[in-house]
């Protein structure tokens, strides 16, 4: 049942366990959790017995069905299954049908992974605790009264609650890394570019990557490497080949000079138990050869205001296709514009309205140049301020959010207070660069899990691999 | 300089500019790989990406750019290293995305320029961007929205790739922006990026339109007329729209910046939206698209393939063909006609009787056959081997149109058809005289009429016995022979 990804692979491509059997496990665990955790808004059955059932005919004909045969695979409900529902946990998206799969979808079908359902998120992407679903919210497998994060909520839940070893998130802002941290999972946001975004359902083109969940690194890295690399149907994909990310995983941080940043870490409201576990896993860094220092990285102190206006005008227009017109939720109307507006009324849960508002605002003529032109400049800073750290540092730590998974309801009327659980996120994806949350450590109170945050540059995918896979052989306590 | 007189007797001039929207003739879409067709039955060319459907990207179709560096050739622009694809935002049923992909601040072509009758016409711009669907209201009269039941919507059109190709306010006449667009025509056919039917929409013009009394160096306020789907509808429109405004400010009143559009059935423009209506589009760069940045290869086979374009071809047939400016422009006007006549000279036709025979002729075949007719096929041997027989002899000019008609329609070479039609011209001085003798003995007294009379008398004698020489003849009679003859004849 705890088998990780790359043994269940071993054992279906060797023939010594049969992909069904792998699948029924998991369904059976599904049954068992899904009605306390809700991870899921359409556990996918049917499907995944019939390619379950493909993926052990190939292998009883000879062939080798790919990394990933018989794998378990959750899907954030954001990213197009072709026939299959997929909803963005919105009502305007309700029995939708995408024509078509996401790449990333078609190539880890290709690799012989298994879909086995769509997992919960907050509507359209936007939160931090996935209670901003139309279909209800995820709870955290290690205490129900507690939310698993968001916005990929959903695919952190399922993986730490044994539903799948291996789920799709999205990150735009921090929405695998903080629910990987929540939920005590690795997650990890790779390069901008690095992943097809074809088929993702756009939040904020310009910082949204899909990215990986798992129980371990090494399967996180498995994921990312048989998923990614140059996808023609994405202009903004990355052309030139991408490392290896398996092999070299475990060579250690000898050498490795890790910066730890200030202004992440001594950020506003931290735990004091978040920021004694990044002290510890540096520490176990330099235990491990690494030199630490700390690193001050100004501006990243305001990624959270850039972000709140870059993200939702990006949204505003994202999701002004909802219309009515052509698919998803109608809502009559007298003419096409009350149609259109009814529609969208009924459509869109409240945070959706409220970060179109703001995007739409931060757009408008005469507000473009103080709202969104200047979030574009802090944008730039950002990666100036990351570029100077990058010479001093190979890659950076932080907590990857403040704190650990908070109680369910203790944050939706505060939207502010929701925003602040990524603002130790933010600031990778408006630079572009990766990182990846590894659980390290849990707190004293109430034995919830802490997650620590690698950083590093663009296309430093495989060195920030290399680094949590220390910290996860080396977590020790 | 085109100057209105009002009634009041004041005189006013036109200032406008012209966004012509063409649609570029690529194989595909501008970001996606469906067929760019006209005509085709509703919503069959189409896919998730010009749907805009949920979670499709954009790819930009490389020819699209090539088409614009291309006119970017032909009207003198400058392309930058780089341009940028924006969003503009506003709802609309026809546009899947409620956004439309074009380029705003930073075009891929920028300040260029045509000439009309001598006039350089300014162009400010000409940006890439998507087209929209389609809309059709069911149920009410006349296909209009108002009073429809429902609406119906056809994607075919969404994502075909389109110039938006703007002008400077150049423009000081309805005549004048009819020349300018009807240059900017045939050189975007010319140099292979569009059909430019304005029938079919894949080229559409809005004008704007402003009047002001002439001396004066001020802009009034402008409208924007839409709607215009030919170059007369174009005249019309901009002379209607300028004696409105005429009218208008000649009664003390103002101009309202708006949207018109043009009904051509009435013969009016009518408001659409005025400017206090009109969006706020909150262009922002789109961010599933890198900026284009056009290689130097690209730009080096774009110039090494630029067709010779109608402006400098039309000076150059003038002068190689020595014909007139509008002779020039009829060969121009029809596909393959001026490369007709330039064949015809190449093998050896006399280059002024090559182009005349050809606008005239070819052109008067064309028009029998009506509708599709096209030059291609037609062999330009026909047009010298006439013109040979012509300069022979062996046919009189107007013979030889008969049968440069005849075998364009394919009755055969024109040899063979002056022998068919027993046309050959009888140049042999033998049977020509055998032939004057005759008339001589048999008309006598004519004879010695002339050779008693004055030179009156003289004239007519001599006309009435070559006439019979050539009724003789049934008109066949190389006519220089025989007057040679007869004159021979009569001074013996
Ligand atoms: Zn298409």
């Amino acid at each position: 049942m705890n088998s990780s990804a790359f043994d269940i692979a071993a054992d279906v491509r060797a023939g010594r366990v049969s992909a069904r059997d792998v699948v029924e496990q998991h369904l059976a665990t599904i049954a068992d959790r899904e009605a306390d955790v809700h991870a899921f808004n359409l556990v996918m059955a049917d499907v995944a017995r019939r390619q379950a059932d493909a993926v052990d005919g190939d292998v009883a004909a000879g062939h080798d069905p790919g990394p990933l045969a018989g794998v378990p695979l959750a899907l954030k409900d954001n990213l197009c299954t072709r026939g299959v529902d997929t909803t963005c946990s919105s009502r305007i998206l309700q029995g939708w049908k995408p024509p078509y799969d996401a790449t990333v979808v078609t190539r880890l079908r290709d690799a012989g992974a298994v879909a086995i359902g769509k997992t919960n998120l907050d509507e359209f992407a936007m939160g931090s605790s996935t209670e901003n679903s139309a279909f209800g919210a995820t709870r955290n497998p290690r205490d129900l009264s507690r939310v698993p994060g968001g916005s990929s909520g959903g695919s952190a839940a399922a993986v730490a609650a044994g539903f799948a070893p291996l789920a799709l998130g999205s990150d735009t802002g921090g929405s695998i890394r903080q629910p990987a941290a929540l939920c005590g999972v690795v997650g990890m946001k790779p390069t901008y570019g690095t992943v097809s975004r074809y088929g993702l359902i756009a939040f904020a083109s310009s910082l949204d990557q899909i990215g990986p969940f798992a129980t371990n690194v090494r399967d996180a890295a498995l994921l990312l490497e048989t998923m990614w690399g140059h996808d023609p149907l994405d202009s903004t994909s990355i052309a030139s080949p991408l490392p290896t990310l398996v092999q070299g995983l475990d060579d250690g941080v000898r050498g490795l000079r890790v910066g730890i940043v200030e202004e992440l870490t001594d950020v506003e409201g931290i735990d004091p138990e978040v920021r004694a576990a990044v002290s510890s896993a540096a520490r176990a860094l330099e235990d491990a050869g690494a030199s630490v220092d700390r690193v001050s990285v100004p501006s990243t102190m305001y990624g959270l205001d850039a972000y709140y206006l870059i993200a939702p005008a990006e949204a505003s227009s994202n999701l002004a296709r909802y219309d009515g017109v052509r698919y998803g939720l109608r809502e009559e109307g007298t003419d096409i514009g009350t149609m259109n507006a009814n529609t969208r009324d009924r459509g869109f849960g409240a945070e959706v309205k409220r970060r179109i508002m703001l995007g739409t605002y931060a757009l408008s003529a005469g507000y473009y140049d103080a709202y969104y032109g200047q979030a574009q400049r802090v944008r730039t800073l950002i990666v100036r301020d990351f570029a100077a750290a990058y010479e001093r540092f190979d890659v950076l730590l932080s907590p990857t959010s403040p704190t650990i998974a908070f109680e369910a309801g203790s944050k939706t009327a505060d939207p502010l207070a929701m925003y602040l659980s990524d603002v130790c996120t933010i600031p990778t994806n408006l630079a572009g660069h990766c990182a990846i949350s590894v659980p390290f450590g849990s707190d004293s109170v109430h034995n919830m899990p802490i997650g620590v945050q690698i950083l590093g540059r663009e296309l430093a995918d495989a060195l920030i691999f290399r680094v949590a896979r220390a910290l996860e052989v080396n977590r020790g306590a | 300089m085109s100057v209105i007189t009002s009634a009041s007797g004041t005189e006013w001039e036109i200032v406008s500019g012209l966004e012509v929207h063409c649609e570029l003739a690529t194989a595909t879409k501008i970001f996606c790989s469906c067929a760019n067709q006209f005509g085709e039955e509703p919503n069959t060319n189409v896919c998730p990406v010009c749907l805009g459907l949920p979670g499709s990207l954009p790819v930009l179709n490389e020819k699209a750019v090539e088409y614009a560096l291309r006119v970017g050739e032909a009207f003198h622009f400058t392309v930058p290293a780089q341009s940028v694809f924006h969003r503009k935002n506003y709802f609309y049923p026809d546009m899947p995305k409620n956004f439309q992909t074009t380029q705003y601040d930073e075009p891929i072509c920028e300040h260029g320029w045509l000439e009309v009758d001598g006039v350089r016409l300014g162009i400010t711009r000409a940006h890439l961007e998507e087209d929209t669907g389609k809309s059709m209201h069911m149920g009410g009269a006349g296909g209009r929205i108002h009073g429809a039941s429902h609406s119906l919507i056809d994607y075919n059109r969404a994502g075909v790739p389109l110039l938006e190709i703007v002008s400077e306010p150049d423009i000081r006449s309805s005549e004048q922006a009819a020349a300018y667009v009807d240059e900017l025509r045939s050189t975007l056919k010319a140099i292979g990026v569009s059909d430019v039917k304005m029938e079919e929409g894949s080229l559409r013009v809005d004008a704007n339109v402003s009047v002001r009394r002439i001396g004066d160096t001020g802009f009034g306020t402008r409208c924007e007329i839409k709607n215009l789907n030919s170059l007369k509808s174009l005249r019309d429109a901009m002379d209607h729209e300028a004696a409105r405004q005429i009218e208008i400010l000649e009664d003390g009143g103002e101009i309202r910046q708006e949207t018109r559009l043009w009904n051509e059935n009435e013969g009016h423009t009518a408001s659409m939206r005025s400017k206090e209506e009109a969006y706020d589009y909150r262009y922002f760069p789109e961010p599933d698209l890198v900026p284009v940045q056009p290689t130097d290869e690209l730009r080096a086979h774009v110039r090494a393939t630029m067709p010779e374009l109608p402006a400098a071809r039309r000076t150059r047939l003038m002068a190689e063909l020595s014909i007139s400016e509008q002779d020039a422009r009829t060969l121009l006007s029809t596909d393959g006609l001026a490369d007709f006549a330039e064949a015809a000279v190449v093998l050896g036709a006399p280059p002024r009787d090559a182009a005349l025979w050809t606008t005239q002729d070819v052109s008067a075949h064309l028009n029998v056959l009506g509708g599709g007719a096209t030059v291609e096929g037609l062999d330009p041997g026909l047009l010298v081997e006439t013109l040979q027989l012509v300069s022979d002899g062996l046919v009189s000019r107007n013979q030889g149109k008969e049968v440069f008609a005849a075998a364009l329609a394919g009755e055969g070479r024109p040899a063979q058809i002056v022998a068919d039609r027993g046309l050959a011209q009888v140049s042999d001085s033998g049977a020509l005289g055998a032939v004057v003798d005759e008339v001589f003995a048999a008309n006598s007294a004519a004879v010695q009429e002339w050779r008693d009379g004055d030179d009156k008398v003289r004239k007519k004698k001599r006309g009435f016995l070559m006439g019979e020489a050539m009724k003789a003849l049934k008109g066949q009679g190389n006519p220089q022979l025989l007057n040679q003859l007869i004159d021979e004849r009569l001074a013996d």
